[in-house]
């Protein structure tokens, strides 16, 4: 049985590359069904905090914890219940719609898989593109695309790193659905942004960073 | 089971890319076709070959190709950072090793079915009296080299000056391999051809995969977590 | 321990100070006279050299599987002292080599591995270097592989290079040239310890000097 939780907690978080200090003792807390924001300018170490939450750095000092487990100790398990869309999408440009989700599908070890590929393009709204290739596709399609392969394996935690950039209304429009039904489904939301308008009415709670601290 | 599934989903997945595009194959088959004929320059003189020359360009032409290889093969990985999502995911990070590993030899393993037959025919050199050893010295040495390269080329992604790193780090670490094949292979070469000789060089080799290929797999999670 | 250095520095200092004297009233060597005489130094510089790749080599592997920073500054100093002091040994080597066979290099087994030992660690000088942020642990793989590489290199340009046989650089030890041999050893041991330790602890302040400076920042 994966590992599930119903909160994820940041307690005094930091993180140095060398001289540098990207975090300073953030604490966060967000809680199931709710979504989350991280504000703040470039820089202020939303993305490096993302990392952390996704396991993919750990802090220099602090704790991450995923209800009662441990980033440490989490493993495989943990893993499998967290969803990220990162900057850069994390899909493969020569393979078409359908096999990156088919691939990512292998790959959290779901069953099902074509009933889930299919389920989720059509979400996505790219059923008719299924079997293009994503590097013919506009940032909007792949966005689209890559929400529904961080989400394919409906994970208890969604990461976003600045999922509204380069988005046209409707896109925006889209998306605001898509992580409202996420929450309805229980998901732990947490998006950064600079952009403070993209969010309006959307989010559960606010929290700024500046310059790796957390602002009052 | 779930492990050896993840690691065939990995190489699935490169092997996929790879037919739809075969680009590193064709590019990489035509650089090892260019290395050899730089080398045909460098080592041929009036129509004959130095001695030992084609063992010699046989394999600096795979390790060169193979270098090239590795880096474009991650390349691939670093563009829609789509090695962090790996990371992310719940495959073993052993098995995403593997699978990598497994999708590099079967694309050095293509170049190879190249350039063999290419430098037996325009070196005469008879590759082919001894297929067995023959064969086992490619395995094993392009072994060792992918084991090791591949470890680096994963750890280089993010890395500053990625290109010429993993040469300057892969070629010093991979000296015992590359002797271990240049003179296997040339011992076979001989007019009378040096079966032990050849036998003893592919023992080293098979042993220097075990150790390395264990090291890697033990080393590439510490590695690529930060 | 930065206490002992001081005396190290100063028993290192004493014994190299003395070493000419052993080494001018060592035996000469029956075929290669006065020349032979650098061996001391040299085969002492390769031992040392090992001492410092396997010191790097196993403070990578710590590093690796733990991230304890002592570990970290060990590796460093390690893979630092392997370039210098490798650097020694393929300077002497072939100035010895040309005095004695008329050739500067000749492939000679133990001098051929001593170079690929040494391009490995200068690898990881290079990575840490360049490499950008991260590099510590990168590079302490390269280390790792390079110390488990030690022997493999050996036996393949070994074996390499009996297939042409030539005049075999380390001469068998007339008595009474073993004294100052091994007093060579030592002074270069000590040295290398005492360089091991004192790179180690200036690694160690110099992250300090980063925790403070982020400190400061608050």
């Amino acid at each position: 049985m994966p590992v599930d939780f119903t909160a994820l907690r940041l307690v005094e978080v930091s993180r140095t590359f060398g001289r540098r200090r990207a975090l300073h003792r953030v604490s966060l807390t967000a809680e199931a069904g709710t979504i989350t924001a991280l504000l703040g300018h470039n820089g202020a170490g939303k993305s490096t905090l993302l990392s952390i939450a996704a396991t993919l750095l750990q802090p220099t000092s602090g704790t991450v914890k995923y209800g009662d487990t441990e980033a440490r100790q989490g493993g495989r398990d943990l893993r499998s219940r967290i969803g990220m869309l990162g900057h850069d999408l994390y899909l493969y440009a020569e393979l078409t719609a359908a096999e990156n989700l088919r691939f990512f599908a292998k790959v959290y070890a779901l069953d099902g898989v074509e009933a889930r590929v299919d389920a989720a393009l059509d979400r996505a709204g790219l059923t008719t593109r299924r079997d293009d290739i994503v590097g013919g596709f506009s940032r909007g399609m792949r966005q689209r695309l890559a929400l529904e392969r961080a989400l394919i394996h409906e994970p208890r935690l969604l990461l976003l790193d600045e999922p509204f950039t380069g988005l046209d209304e409707a896109a925006r429009g889209a998306l605001r659905t898509r992580l409202r039904g996420a929450r309805e489904a229980g998901a732990i939301v947490v998006l950064t942004t600079h952009d403070t308008a993209a969010i309006e009415g959307l989010t559960d709670a606010a929290v700024t960073l500046v310059d790796g601290k957390l602002a009052a | 089971m779930r492990f050896v599934r993840d690691v065939w989903t990995v190489t699935r997945k490169d092997l996929l890319i790879e037919s739809r595009t075969r680009e590193i194959l064709l590019t990489t088959m035509f650089f090892a076709l260019a290395c050899v004929l730089v080398f045909a320059f460098g080592f041929v003189r009036e129509g004959r070959p130095v001695q030992d020359a084609a063992a010699g360009i046989l394999w600096i032409a795979i390790a060169f190709s193979g270098t090239l290889a590795l880096g474009r093969a991650f390349e691939r990985e670093r563009q829609g950072e789509t090695l962090r999502a790996l990371l992310m995911s719940p495959i073993d990070r052993p098995a995403l090793y593997l699978g990598k590993l497994l999708g590099i030899l079967i694309l050095l393993s293509a170049v190879e079915l190249l350039v063999v037959p290419l430098v037996a025919l325009m070196f005469q050199a008879p590759l082919f009296d001894h297929p067995l050893l023959m064969l086992g010295l490619l395995a094993a040495g392009t072994l060792g080299f992918a084991a090791v390269g591949t470890l680096f080329a994963a750890m280089l992604v993010r890395a500053r000056s990625r290109d010429v790193m993993l040469p300057v780090l892969l070629y010093p670490i991979t000296v015992p391999g590359i002797i271990a094949g240049v003179r296997g292979t040339a011992a076979l070469l001989q007019p009378e051809a040096d079966q032990p000789m050849a036998l003893a060089w592919l023992a080293m080799l098979v042993f220097f995969d075990v150790v390395f290929v264990t090291m890697s797999l033990w080393t590439f999670e510490p590695v690529m977590t930060d | 321990m930065r206490k002992l250095f001081t005396p190290l520095a100063v028993v290192t200092g004493a014994m190299f100070a003395y070493a000419p004297f052993m080494i001018l009233d060592a035996p000469y060597e029956s075929t290669m006279g006065l020349v032979q005489k650098i061996f001391y130094f040299h085969a002492s510089c390769g031992m040392a050299m090992f001492l410092a790749a396997f010191a790097s080599g196993i403070g990578s592997a710590v590093f690796l599987f733990s991230r304890k920073a002592w570990a970290d500054h060990l590796a460093v100093a390690g893979a630092e002292l392997t370039s210098i002091i490798g650097l020694i040994v393929l300077v002497t080597g072939p100035l010895w080599a040309r005095k004695a066979w008329g050739v500067w290099w000749q492939w000679d087994a133990r001098l051929t591995s001593t170079l690929v030992m040494w391009m490995i660690f200068n690898a990881y000088l290079l990575l840490r270097r360049y490499g950008g942020p991260g590099s510590e642990r990168l590079a302490a793989a390269v280390a790792l592989f390079g110390m488990a590489n030690v022997p493999f290199v050996y036996w393949s340009v070994n074996v390499w290079r009996t297939l042409h046989p030539k005049t075999s650089v380390i001469p068998s030890l007339v008595p009474g040239m073993r004294g100052p041999f091994w007093y060579c050893v030592v002074a270069f041991l000590l040295l290398s310890t005492l360089l091991l330790a004192m790179r180690s602890d200036l690694e160690r302040r110099r992250q300090q000097l980063d925790e403070l400076y982020l400190a400061a920042e608050e």
